[in-house]
């Protein structure tokens, strides 16, 4: 293909337009991927323009409040283009069993007693009891209560113990009780804290707060992972979105996440994608990879896998995997089971064949 | 969990089925509402441009069966043109199911015999044919009030010859105002993509459109001159190359016969510093890549301001790299087959040309098919406005990027090129696309987007890239004369 394109033209491989990315950085996807074809005849033009690209400042600039726009109709149309994707046969099977493996099996209601939770850990453990070849879940969620019985059901297990803290869902307790809360949950043995963003502060202009409660609340966790749930819903626009997102992962956040669940509306593709967008950039920027966590309203496969998807093409190969990657959900699990039974004996199983927890 | 290595989420084929589609060895022409086979006895092949597989053989047009399909529209006028408007349009309505209705033959057909991915043919060009039909449906018995307050007629017979790049929707887009105003029709398909319009002929008769109201000549150039050439042609509307285009207006000087371009581009797709960056890359990419660069109104010059050029090209470069080349049946597909190897030759040249005079030239890594005409997606940075890829149409999936500093210097270089189809904008602040538009010399400017059609929309060029307009009420008036306009 290189000799078609430079048939005819005095082309040998030029010096490789070396791919500019900020100082110290490990962008998600190299810009000239490997085999990338590079050709110039004007070899010190090249070697001025990589100058030119080394000399770029790293970092925030003006920081999280120059954010870039979104589009709103761009993005959509580029996430519904993505949600077309066909995915079949191994590259199915594969993105089921992944899928499992992102989830954070999830519950959160004021009814979740230790038993329930006993449940829910088993099932984590061994989603599907007639076929251990399905992998176990990434974490449980739970509210700081059921921490001590999960960590005591997940010892030894793999298994992260996740905990929401801070005043979940709204996020408007005093400050000092949120942060005690979040310590309490690390205390008791959590490995993953998901925190709100102060939405009131965010919404009302007052970003120093937002972005230093977060700050706050990462050094309360220690050496947990923090998780900040921007409640994409609540935020108005995708500018908001990208926005929320620069400040959460500016002051520290190991994963944004999209919802608490407790909305009416929870994930999107689009905003996923423009979180997706937001992590991007951060990493080229930064090098700091964040993790992403898509939550609430996801409950079929095929949206686990647009979801998918929108991540891989993205943000690349490196986020497929549970460091990086998280969906939030409770009933989504079963589904999946189904598709990885019907994928491995080609008969649709009964949702009876499958524990409700 | 820890230690899982990155997975690849190789996107296993899904191909679309080909059963749906029934291509005859020999097409033979549609004339007064027949197949009938050429009285010139000549026949042409066309090939799938993905495999270079032989599809069918189709007849080449003469001088002779012209002449008859021009009397065939001629006969057909005279009771075409006094139906009601409402009735005309009952004809275009169904035309406009029947569409829909055999949307994934036409989409199957259509890429297998232009190259253009599934994806495109079955979510763009079909849908928009059928929205194209469904809106001059609208208008057959609205005309007194597109022109308000003058009585429209019909022109008479009508020479419509289309290009390869969007084959059916062009037809559409030529036929629907033509018989939706009470004109007739002679259309000649392009060499290389004759057999959706011919599949059209067969909705045609099944829709029970009168015979000869709508004719199908296929063949080469000769056959296109010749309509061109023909005396009782009353109008001619032609999308394709400058070059042809100035040859028929050439052909046309001195003869009462209308005319309307459809012809090259070489848009500007202007992005400022304070864009939504990566939607721009998006549609950077979709003006471009989209059916290969086989689009008249490409955004084949990215222009981009200063601040942003490293960024912009690093985020293009990388969203490059997932662009999915290959067999353009498979609906994760993005980029699909060069259309002939004619239009690849051209492309190759014109690359190489770009290289040599300084540019240089960025490709992500993708395998190619063995068999079939393909060419990558294929950036060209340090372009300069004197490079001939910077000023030729390359009609291929090759971007070339300029940068500029303020608004006047975008303005001045998206202006400066014999061509004016189209121009994209991307910044966030509305009065400065309101400033761009009003300075732009191009018929379509796209603010925060690229590549969008509407039916409702009019479409056409400045200066080189053509004149008249279609789509929207604008697309009605190539084929209407207004009382007391003496043209004609």
């Amino acid at each position: 293909m290189t000799g078609r394109a430079s048939a005819g033209g005095p082309s040998a491989p030029g010096p490789t337009d070396a791919v500019p990315t900020a100082a110290g950085s490990a962008p998600p996807s190299a810009a000239a991927g490997p085999g990338a074809v590079v050709l110039s005849a004007a070899p010190a033009r090249a070697a001025r323009r990589a100058d030119r690209h080394t000399s770029r400042p790293a970092g925030w600039g003006a920081g999280p409040l120059s954010a870039r726009a979104v589009d709103a109709v761009g993005l959509e149309a580029r996430a519904a283009d993505l949600a077309g994707r066909s995915l079949k046969k191994a590259t199915k099977g594969a993105a089921l069993d992944l899928a499992v493996r992102c989830t954070d099996f999830t519950t959160l209601e004021g009814t979740d007693t230790p038993g329930k939770i006993v449940q829910l850990c088993a099932k984590a453990r061994r989603p599907d009891p007639d076929d251990p070849t399905v992998p176990a879940v990434a974490a449980v969620c739970v509210y700081p209560e059921g921490v001590p019985v999960a960590v005591g059901e997940l010892a030894g297990t793999g298994i992260k113990v996740a905990s929401v803290a801070g005043a979940f869902p709204a996020g408007l307790g005093p400050l000092a009780a949120r942060l005690e809360e979040i310590r309490w949950v690390v205390d008791q043995g959590a490995d993953e804290v998901d925190m709100v963003l102060n939405r009131a502060a965010f919404l009302s202009g007052d970003y120093r707060r937002a972005f230093d409660e977060i700050a706050e609340s990462k050094q309360a966790a220690g050496a947990a992972h923090l998780k900040v749930i921007l409640e994409t819903g609540e935020l108005g626009s995708y500018d908001q979105v990208r926005r929320a997102s620069a400040l959460a992962m500016a002051a520290g956040a190991d994963f944004i996440k999209t919802s608490t669940g407790k909305i009416g509306t929870s994930a999107t593709l689009p905003v996923a994608l423009c979180m997706g967008e937001a992590i991007r950039e951060h990493a080229e920027r930064t090098g700091r990879p964040v993790g992403l966590k898509v939550a609430g309203g996801v409950r079929t496969s095929k949206q686990a896998w647009q979801y998918l998807v929108v991540v891989y093409e993205t943000l690349g190969p490196e986020w497929m995997t549970p460091e990086r990657f998280r969906i939030g959900a409770s009933s989504l699990l079963n589904d999946l089971l189904m598709q990885i039974r019907m994928q491995r004996t080609g008969v649709y199983p009964s949702p009876d064949d499958f524990t409700n927890d | 969990m820890a230690g899982d290595g990155p997975f690849k989420l190789d996107y296993a084929p899904s191909r679309e089925g080909t059963d749906i589609v029934t291509i005859e060895p020999r097409n033979r022409l549609f004339i007064g509402g027949e197949l009938v086979e050429p009285r010139s006895g000549r026949w042409l092949t066309t090939l799938n441009p993905a495999t270079e597989e032989l599809l069918a053989e189709f007849a080449d047009g003469g001088a002779d069966d012209v002449d008859a399909a021009v009397a065939a529209a001629r006969r057909a006028y005279g009771s075409w043109h006094r139906r009601p408007g409402r009735e005309r349009a009952k004809f275009l309505y169904r035309i406009a199911r029947q569409l829909q209705e055999r949307a994934r033959e036409f989409a199957v057909l259509e890429t297998m015999d232009g190259g253009k991915p599934i994806k495109e043919s079955r979510d763009v060009d079909i849908p928009l044919a059928a929205a194209h039909f469904f809106y001059y449906a609208g208008w057959a018995d609205k005309l007194d009030y597109a022109f308000a307050g003058r009585r429209a007629a019909p022109i008479g017979v009508a020479a419509q010859i289309i290009p390869w790049n969007f084959p059916l929707l062009m037809a559409a887009w030529k036929i629907a105002p033509a018989l939706a105003t009470g004109n007739t029709v002679v259309l000649k398909p392009a060499e290389t993509t004759p057999l959706s319009a011919l599949l059209l002929a067969e909705v045609l008769a099944e829709a029970d459109l009168p015979p000869g109201v709508v004719n199908v000549v296929t063949g080469g150039p000769a056959t296109g001159a010749a309509l061109v050439g023909h005396p009782d042609v009353d109008k001619v509307a032609f999308t394709g190359s400058t070059e042809v285009g100035k040859q028929i207006q050439r052909a046309l000087a001195g003869r009462p016969t209308r005319l309307t371009l459809e012809l090259g581009g070489k848009a500007a797709n202007i992005v400022f510093d304070d864009a939504a960056l990566d939607q721009a890359v998006e549609g950077v990419v979709n003006g471009i890549y989209f059916n290969q660069g086989h689009v008249c109104c490409a955004g084949s010059r990215l222009l981009v301001q200063e601040p942003v050029l490293d960024e912009l090209l690093d985020k293009l470069k990388a969203r490059l790299s997932t662009l999915r080349l290959g067999d353009p049946l498979d609906k994760n597909t993005d980029i699909g087959a060069i259309n002939s190897r004619a239009q690849l030759d051209k492309i190759t040249e014109l690359v190489a040309a770009g290289v040599e005079e300084g540019g240089q030239l960025y490709q992500p890594a993708c395998t190619l098919p063995e068999r079939g005409y393909w060419f990558r997606p294929t950036v060209l940075t340090g372009v300069t406005q004197s490079h001939r890829v910077a000023r030729e149409e390359i009609f291929g999936p090759v971007l070339s990027v300029l940068s500029f500093r303020t608004a006047e210097e975008a303005v001045a270089k998206a202006n400066n090129t014999p061509y004016g189809l189209s121009a994209g904008v991307w910044t966030e602040k509305g009065s400065k696309i309101l400033w761009m538009a009003a300075r732009l010399k191009a018929g379509v400017v796209w603010a925060n987007t690229f590549n969008r059609f509407d039916p409702a929309s009019p479409f056409g060029g400045y200066k080189e890239s053509g004149f008249g307009r279609e789509g929207g009420v604008h697309g009605l008036a190539p084929y209407v004369r207004l009382e007391g306009d003496n043209r004609g």
